[in-house]
């Protein structure tokens, strides 16, 4: 069942949102979200569909063309610089490969954002870097480079990072991709642990369901920029609509089709030459 | 007839094409100039960040300054002796080393290396810093790259240029020693009075200090720019990283004679 409208204390939502990398090809039409306060939103749908564009409305990366993406209150697109960085301060992002500057260590990459933001003195920010290395189980690989690191690590290096201001609002851009099954655990448990510790809200992009169904509060199912099903990972996994049986039993046909839109066969291989 | 009329049309509009492209991203260019300038006093608040991209854009090229610095003045001596002395007039040599050095050589040999040393590494470090999402990440963490990244290293290139061609000259001018006195042997006295007679502070040493710095700022905006401006793929970066070494090599040989003409004309 769909969440009713947004109210004022949601940590974001996004009503009718409509918007297009070029104004011939709209990614998302008339997208309409809740991202309830203190709760797991796993947005999920094939690659390309738009999930990501999601975040980076909500981040004010991009401004929608039309329709309202509004966080903690703010409608984002109305924001000037100074707003906008105001808002981020109390946001986390963590990227797909964790991003994490390659010229700094471990401890100054998650002291990144304490020092540029804050004036705090150096051994207090010391212990805060320790704690946040602490919630990711990282505290004893402070001193590495970040070349040391695998992906699982850099992943959760980086998601202590995002964490380090203690933000209102994460967001997870395919938290799980390229992890091996152990870290896969260990950060899809960090998200859903962090989240109900920190009294954070966390919006996750992904296609893992195994992963996003354990930990979600909330599903919602993107395709073809427009909202296909919505509703807790119980009642999307009971769902009969053909898209999410094909997403949800990985069938290589369905209502997402395995060929791509081409002119038949033996006009191809009869008729013209070259492609 | 009518192919022939296609085919001029066809060319006129890819030049046209090619011309506003060239246009419009020359005017992003000039943008990002002013937008890097407008983020100059956080470069100089935050010194710690300015200094070490003087560390990594002048400390670090000093070996080849200095060592082309000397090989160049070497050069010189050689030639400068083989030219003056058809003319009965060797105890020049100081002069005319000098002269070329500190009004061309020094400015316009050490902009092209340092162009070929830190410009080429300032653009793939920021690209880089791009491809991975790094610059990102920091703008989604409030942090403008602008400010934190880019006008640090623009600063930091700057200053180090008058300082690496001024080093140039030096090494140049000691290169020309090498030759003209040791080796040659010279009047050592006058190969020192000489230039020193002969240099004039303000025409010779200020203008070729005004051209080091003209470099300085030429060199370095293309090098960030490039890098800020990389498609962010491998490719683009290798391509970001030879557009720098190129367009800022031939920018600071148009920018020297236009420098040349307005120092220079009739002293």
């Amino acid at each position: 069942m769909p969440l009713p409208s947004p109210v004022p204390d949601d940590a974001a939502s996004l009503t009718d949102v409509t918007f297009g990398y070029t104004p011939s090809r709209p990614v998302l039409s008339g997208i309409s979200m809740r991202i309830p306060r203190g709760k797991v939103v796993a947005i999920m749908g094939g690659s390309g569909c738009g999930k990501t564009t999601v975040l980076r409305l909500l981040a004010g990366q991009v401004k929608p063309s039309a329709g309202k993406v509004v966080v903690n209150g703010q409608s984002v697109a109305d924001l000037n610089k100074g707003g906008l960085y105001a808002l981020r301060r109390r946001m986390g992002f963590l990227f797909q490969f964790g991003a994490l500057f390659t010229d700094m260590s471990v401890f100054d990459n998650v002291a990144f954002p304490l020092r540029e933001h804050t004036d705090l003195p150096e051994p207090l920010i010391r212990d805060l870097v320790l704690m946040k290395l602490n919630a990711v189980g990282l505290r004893g690989a402070a001193h590495l480079e970040t070349a040391e690191l695998s992906g699982g690590m850099a992943r959760r290096v980086a998601l202590a990072r995002a964490i380090a201001l203690d933000p209102l609002l994460m967001m997870y851009d395919e938290p799980f991709t390229g992890l091996d099954p152990i870290s896969l655990g260990v950060v899809s448990q960090l998200i859903r642990r962090l989240n109900d510790a920190l009294g954070i809200t966390s919006v996750l992009v992904t296609h893992d369901m195994y992963q996003s169904f354990n930990i979600a509060d909330y599903v919602y199912f993107v395709s073809a920029g427009g909202i296909i099903a919505e509703g807790t990972p119980a009642a999307i996994r009971a769902s009969d609509d053909p898209f999410v049986r094909q997403f949800v039993n990985g069938e290589d046909d369905g209502p997402v089709p395995l060929h791509v839109k081409a002119p038949p066969l033996a006009e191809d291989f009869l008729g013209r030459q070259g492609v | 007839m009518s192919d022939v009329v296609c085919g001029l049309l066809k060319l006129l509009e890819r030049l046209g094409a090619g011309t506003r492209k060239a246009v419009a991203r020359l005017g992003f260019a000039s943008r990002f100039f002013i937008a890097v300038l407008r983020h100059t006093p956080t470069a100089f608040l935050r010194l710690p960040l300015t200094l070490r991209e003087i560390y990594f854009a002048g400390v670090l090229s000093l070996v080849i300054i200095l060592m082309s610095g000397l090989f160049v003045g070497m050069v010189l001596g050689l030639q400068g002796y083989d030219i003056l002395n058809r003319y009965g007039s060797s105890e020049a040599l100081g002069t005319m080393v000098t002269l070329s050095l500190v009004r061309e050589l020094g400015p316009v040999v050490a902009a092209l290396l340092f162009a070929g040393r830190a410009g080429s590494a300032i653009t793939a470090e920021i690209g880089l810093m791009k491809t991975t999402e790094q610059l990102l990440a920091m703008d989604l963490m409030a942090v403008d790259p602008l400010a934190r990244v880019v006008a640090p290293k623009f600063w930091g290139g700057v200053i180090s240029m008058p300082f690496l061609a001024a080093l140039f000259s030096a090494a140049g001018v000691f290169g020309g020693y090498l030759v003209g006195v040791q080796l040659i042997g010279l009047d050592s006295g006058a190969y020192w009075s000489n230039m020193q007679a002969a240099v004039d502070f303000r025409i010779d040493i200020v203008n070729g200090f005004i051209k080091s710095v003209v470099f300085g700022v030429i060199v370095t905006w293309i090098a960030v720019f490039e890098g800020y401006d990389t498609k962010p793929t491998a490719e683009g970066v290798s391509s970001a990283t030879t557009r720098t070494v190129v367009e800022s090599s031939l920018a600071v040989l148009a920018a020297d004679f236009v420098l040349t003409v307005f120092m220079f004309r009739g002293v």
